[in-house]
């Protein structure tokens, strides 16, 4: 379906797990219990000997920060996601035109670190705006003067460039039968994008979907060096201020851990929605 | 005409700041490329190492090895790349000294070159072991058996038939890998360690040219991503000669 990709998305977390329904009956084998037990001892004693008096004087900026990590995640998924569509569809199907562009805009946004591609355009586009007058006048410019639409502008980029190469081998990966079928039921062309083409493709990315949502979201801290307060960057603020190394990052940890459980959690159940058997 | 008589200036300017010598910022570019790629090799190599070891844990280890498996891979490859780094080269150096002070000997200082190709070292781990352990399972299971009726020892079999025979079905994750290791040395920036991304920062944040340079950076970036490519497509065809092609099955 591919042929040497540049880099092929990996699935960070197995979403159609290995059918092991056998196992769900049977108890916990022995070395389970002690591993588990070890586990609540660690974090016991983390609980116990570890500082955390900070926690109180810390909670709403912990909860702020949360709150931006989870919403930068969800618009830049949805941002890169829409405009990850098109790129798929013109490499998949269009013509030169616009394959091309699409083409190079994957490999450059896939080819280079997003960190450099965060700070090109929060460092080169923040020196670059404030010399027209006619930016520093308009209405966006008290938005542009921040660092989020920089932040939020990268991720949706970057998701975009990555999903672009997804949706690319899904859409090519649609049967033709299916299409030609739905063309001969005489529906326009974009009926057939709406009604076949995307609802299949989607179905196809969704287990790389939900990886590349989760790797997204690994990405988000990265937006803590252009000065946006999300949850990694609360953490620092905690560790310059209190002068306490460990606490703060083994909290960020367990917070990200959380947070990759439920998006798994949520992209299984989309999964679920959907009848797998296709045609 | 006035555009032609600024544009030759400009560009010379442009080369002027990227020029290797003092003046200009190349030869520093070009030193954190070369630290960006001492770490991107020795992280993907110790990624290697560990990916081995653990893809064997999780297939023929004991139910705790494999627990123990399954605990890393989820929590390393669940948790943000640049928290474990931070985690990892805070902790693990601290770590160390005080192992080091309580066996009364010196404090060492640890390079920040050997810190950040062991953290990203053990971030690759973690993803290696999934694409080997795949790898290792797409073998048929009979030239498995095959080797244990010849009588091989365990080490042998590895030597001579699953690395050999898992290589085709490992390379395009591994591959994937190394790109990825190549641009996660970006991260070792946040530690202040002068890999590329960061020496870019500092000479676009002295010659206030941010565009030029961090262009230039993505520009030796997307080089060492597309040559890699160039590179890891020859050693794939090495790897499946003598199998059916992908391109025909299709």
């Amino acid at each position: 379906m591919t042929e040497t990709p540049l880099e092929t998305p990996i699935e960070t977390f197995q979403i159609h797990k290995d059918s092991d329904t056998s196992g769900q009956a049977r108890a916990l084998p022995p070395h389970r219990i002690v591993l588990i037990l070890i586990g609540l001892a660690l974090v016991a004693s983390a609980v116990v000997f570890m500082r955390w008096d900070w926690l109180p004087n810390y909670g709403d900026l912990i909860l702020q920060g949360l709150w931006r990590t989870i919403w930068i995640l969800v618009v830049t998924v949805i941002i890169g996601f829409l405009l990850a569509v098109p790129l798929g569809l013109a490499q998949a199907a269009g013509p030169a035109v616009v394959a091309v562009p699409a083409r190079v805009f994957c490999t450059v946004i896939r080819g280079t670190p997003l960190l450099l591609q965060l700070w090109l355009l929060y460092y080169g586009l923040g020196s670059l705006f404030p010399q027209y007058p006619w930016i520093r006048s308009s209405e966006l410019w008290p938005y542009l003067r921040q660092a989020w639409p920089y932040a939020v502008l990268a991720l949706s980029l970057s998701y975009a460039g990555y999903e672009g190469e997804v949706m690319r081998g899904a859409f090519a990966g649609v049967p033709k039968g299916q299409l030609e079928s739905a063309r001969a039921f005489g529906m326009r062309r974009f009926t057939i994008f709406r009604r076949i083409w995307l609802p299949q493709a989607i179905h196809r990315a969704l287990p790389t979907l939900a990886g590349e949502a989760v790797l997204q979201l690994k990405s988000t801290p990265l937006v803590a060096t252009i000065t946006v307060v999300d949850l990694y960057s609360v953490a620092s603020r905690v560790r310059q201020d209190t002068y306490i190394t460990y606490e703060p990052l083994l909290l960020l940890v367990a917070g990200y851990l959380v947070i990759t459980g439920i998006i798994v959690f949520l992209f299984r159940r989309l999964e679920k929605l959907i009848p797998s058997r296709l045609g | 005409m006035a555009d032609a008589s600024i544009a030759p200036a400009a560009i010379a300017g442009m080369f002027d700041l990227l020029s290797p010598n003092p003046p200009g910022w190349g030869g520093n570019l070009l030193r954190g490329l070369a630290n960006s790629l001492q770490i991107a090799v020795g992280a993907f190599g110790m990624g290697l190492l560990i990916g081995t070891v653990g893809a064997y844990g999780k297939l023929y280890g004991g139910p705790l090895v494999r627990d123990i498996a399954a605990i890393y891979t989820t929590i390393v490859r669940a948790v943000p790349e640049l928290v474990l780094i931070l985690l990892l080269y805070y902790a693990g150096t601290d770590m160390i000294n005080r192992v080091l002070e309580s066996l009364g000997y010196q404090r060492v200082d640890i390079s920040g070159l050997v810190a950040g190709i062991v953290v990203l070292g053990f971030v690759q781990g973690a993803y290696a072991t999934e694409v080997l352990r795949g790898a290792i399972k797409a073998i048929p299971q009979g030239e498995i058996e095959a080797a244990r009726a010849y009588g091989m020892s365990p080490v042998l079999m590895m030597r001579r038939i699953t690395l050999p025979a898992m290589l085709p079905h490992a390379l395009p994750g591994l591959a994937n890998l190394w790109l990825i290791s190549t641009k996660d040395t970006a991260l070792l920036a946040v530690v202040g360690f002068s890999e590329l991304t960061l020496v870019t920062r500092q000479a676009a944040g002295t010659t206030k040219a941010y565009f030029l340079f961090f262009i230039a950076a993505g520009i030796l970036y997307l080089a060492i991503t597309l040559f890699s490519n160039v590179i890891l497509a020859k050693v794939e065809q090495w790897a499946r000669r003598g199998m059916p092609s992908v391109k025909e099955a299709r």
